[in-house]
């Protein structure tokens, strides 16, 4: 039977994984995803998981114990934010090129300095080229829901690519809303076991990881970590697929909130895509095509499904919650690639948004329509809430 | 992509999805890696001055140094060899001569 409770965005996240019982988390806490481990280390006392909690120094440490973890064969998972996340930098492409279908709790928070705590995109968008999938949930529903169908998508036997699994630290990670979760047997069930390829602990067979590449493979090594982003593409939606057949919810790659003959756009990730559709609907009324297209999945980036979502707009903007200084956003950047790589040569105004935490409200929505309907475009990204 | 044998069988991969995913070494060696590629200074041993002390069998870090049964020094690999000249720096004999690669590009039809 599955159950409803009022919980945050961290706690759906480790009662997930509390149910998947991976063998190994190795975690070290900083706001705002320190509740994930702080609750799984209560389970972990508590007896309820089976887990081997390494307990370590920094996030360094945390995510090399989860790669050498997950080299030996074990189900891996931890979480992180912020510059948490920018210390493990240096292991993340290691993970990635070691095939470590490693879960992780990524709660989205601003990288310092100004040291901050509040959500932005800055920390995982930091990672986008590392070689792991990523994934921005809209709620804490989709956090739990998403934390459960990574495991199958990260062990795929044609991906095996670890996973970020991103909320929106605070608005997600700390507000409380109704979950409903699985019963424990079908979170058991649908996970299964990890079938390694390469375990280090299987002795009969021995591999080495990590010996050196030379100049004549590296390249072709890369080249298949390219495949297994290509294969992702193909595979998510068979496991979104399955996913819905034991919960009755259904989430694909992309969100497209009344887009089919949708003239003004909006493409957005994560929890502002609430704000959004509500003015969509709002707009709607009103008798504007307004649509809404949240990004789910940014890597591997579905180019060819956000091509065809906004293949009727007259205008677009697109929203980041990060900046690249000096060059271009990273959500606008791809969609610009994606409308390119079709032909689509359709207005499209970047707007930056919500740094450091900083709010959007439904009338910040209502005037980035309002700047699509007039068309205003400008070759320069906007920015939303500004002291200016 | 590759399955699970013992790297010593395994060919040279001639395209990308042929090479072990994530760079796996298997049968935890590094015996099918001809890591002699690297050379670029090749030891010339010289057996008539050669007494078979094994100074050089023992350092040598790829355990390129051949030896017959009875434990006589018969050569170098240079499957593995890389050049690195311990053997010669060591040899109480100076039976070991290292000569730049460049020297041998003609017999190896370098151009």
């Amino acid at each position: 039977m599955s159950r409803r409770e009022i919980i945050s965005g961290n706690w759906a996240f480790a009662e997930a994984m509390r149910q998947i019982n991976p063998d190994v988390v190795a975690a070290y806490p900083i706001t705002p995803s320190t509740d994930i481990p702080m609750k799984f280390s209560e389970f972990v006392a508590d007896g309820k998981v089976d887990t081997n909690f390494v307990t370590v120094e920094s996030e360094h440490s945390a995510i090399t114990a989860c790669v050498t973890a997950a080299a030996a064969g074990a189900r891996v998972m931890t979480a992180s934010s912020a510059n948490g996340v920018g210390l493990m930098h240096e292991i993340f492409p290691i993970a990635g090129f070691f095939r470590s279908p490693i879960v992780f709790g990524l709660v989205n928070r601003s990288l310092g300095a100004p040291i901050n705590i509040h959500c932005d995109h800055s920390d995982s968008m930091g990672e986008r080229d590392a070689g792991w999938i990523h994934l921005y949930c809209e709620d804490a529903q989709e956090a739990y829901d998403t934390a459960v169908m990574a495991v199958r998508l990260a062990e795929h036997d044609n991906i095996l690519t670890p996973v970020f699994v991103c909320q929106d630290g605070f608005i997600t990670s700390h507000g409380f809303e109704p979950v409903e979760m699985l019963d424990d047997e079908t979170v058991k069930r649908f996970v299964g076991e990890r079938n390694a390829r390469y375990p280090l602990l299987d002795v009969k067979n021995p591999v080495t990881y990590g010996s050196f590449a030379s100049t004549e493979y590296y390249f072709e090594i890369k080249r298949q970590q390219v495949e297994a982003m290509e294969n992702a593409l193909k595979l998510y939606d068979g496991v979104a697929r399955e996913y819905e057949a034991v919960s009755g919810r259904y989430y694909p790659m992309l969100d497209a909130y009344r887009t089919e003959d949708a003239e003004f756009v909006v493409v957005v990730m994560s929890s502002a895509a609430g704000v959004v559709k509500d003015v969509v609907d709002e707009l709607r009324d009103k008798g504007v095509k307004a649509g809404c297209l949240r990004i789910r999945m940014f890597r591997p980036f579905p180019f060819d499904g956000v091509a065809k979502a906004l293949s009727h707009a007259k205008a677009i903007a697109v929203l980041d919650r990060s900046l690249s200084l000096g060059g271009t956003a990273p959500v606008v950047s791809e969609v610009r690639s994606a409308l390119y790589r079709a032909s689509a040569l359709i207005p499209v105004q970047s707007y930056v948004f919500g740094l450091g935490g900083r709010d959007f409200f439904p009338q910040n929505a209502r005037d980035i329509f309002t700047d699509l309907e007039k068309g205003q475009i400008v070759g320069e990204e906007r920015y939303i809430g500004l002291l200016e | 992509m590759t399955d699970k044998m013992n790297s010593a069988a395994m060919a040279k991969p001639k395209k990308w999805r042929d090479v072990p995913m994530a760079g796996v070494a298997f049968g935890a060696t590094a015996e099918a890696v001809e890591t002699g590629q690297w050379r670029s200074i090749r030891p010339l041993w010289d057996s008539e001055k050669c007494i078979s002390c094994l100074i050089c069998w023992n350092q040598c870090p790829d355990r390129a140094v051949t030896t017959d049964e009875s434990g006589k020094v018969t050569g170098i690999d240079e499957f593995y060899c890389k050049g690195c000249g311990i053997c010669a720096h060591l040899c109480p004999k100076d039976a070991i001569e290292m000569k730049p690669e460049t020297d041998f590009a003609a017999a190896r039809g370098d151009r």
